[in-house]
């Protein structure tokens, strides 16, 4: 896999890091020169990427998650993060509009529904007792010279 | 965020702003809650005017505060969501839990 850039960083699974790793994003994507639409959407995917490790992957723990970004040819930014947390015994499930496993927290279960809608390619693998990790791809679109 | 309570029209307003996200999205269910409790409001308006990020959490935050209000007859209206959320909402399916309208500054003010 051919990488034009790449940016990889380790934070603590705290809530105020939610912001963080959005910044991390879009900072990463200033060379690319996404259109706003590209840009809000990668920002929430990242936020339910992250959120989901913070909520659900340490429910009741702390841990550390872990971010990769890609800038693959052709304009293809890759997103992977990681968590090594309590795993999604039933991805299918857990995949699931409006299912949550968090209903008092008001999670509205749609995490990844919003992933898969704003992204091209959506992997996860997870293991019970030892983690989860995403990965997603997005291939943006040409350089617009103006966009609203 | 701004809270402004109308009682003759029995609207409880509530100017959103900033990032909404798991984070902050604690914060402000119990700040409007307090205010829903107090008041008991015939309709909620969420503003989203200022709003600059929001992911799934807020759409939890509406859905949370239209569990609380729908028993009570209470009415629920999401106002000047920006076109990226508006998308969002209408993804998640709040239009039809609840009138999603954009005003203009003179209508506010009217």
């Amino acid at each position: 896999m051919k990488i034009t850039n790449e940016f990889k960083c380790v934070f603590p699974a705290v809530s105020s890091n939610e912001s963080l790793a959005r910044a991390a994003l879009s900072a990463f994507l200033i060379p690319a020169d996404p259109s706003a639409q590209e840009l809000a959407d990668l920002r929430t995917v990242i936020s339910e990427a992250v959120t989901n490790a913070i909520v659900h992957g340490y429910r009741n723990s702390t841990g550390l998650i872990s971010i990769c970004l890609r800038m693959l040819p052709d304009r293809v930014l890759y997103i992977r993060v990681s968590d090594k947390g309590c795993g999604i015994p039933d991805i299918e499930q857990a995949m699931t509009p409006l299912y949550t496993t968090a209903p008092e927290e008001e999670r509205a279960g749609l995490g990844f529904a919003i992933m898969q809608e704003f992204t091209d390619k959506l992997h996860v693998r997870s293991s019970v007792g030892n983690g989860t990790t995403l990965t997603m791809r997005r291939r943006l679109g040409q350089i617009h010279a103006e966009e609203d | 965020m701004q809270i402004h309570y109308d009682a003759s029209s029995e609207q409880l307003l509530v100017m959103l702003s900033g990032e909404i996200d798991h984070h902050t999205s604690i914060p402000l269910r119990t700040e409007i809650d307090t205010e829903i409790y107090a008041h008991m409001p015939g309709i909620l308006i969420l503003d989203f005017g200022d709003v600059t990020f929001m992911d799934s959490s807020g759409i939890g935050l509406i859905m949370g505060r239209y569990k609380i209000l729908h028993p009570m007859g209470g009415e629920l209206i999401l106002q000047n969501p920006s076109s990226y959320l508006n998308r969002m909402l209408r993804m998640a399916g709040m239009d039809r839990l609840a009138e999603i309208r954009t005003i203009t500054n003179q209508e506010a003010l009217s």
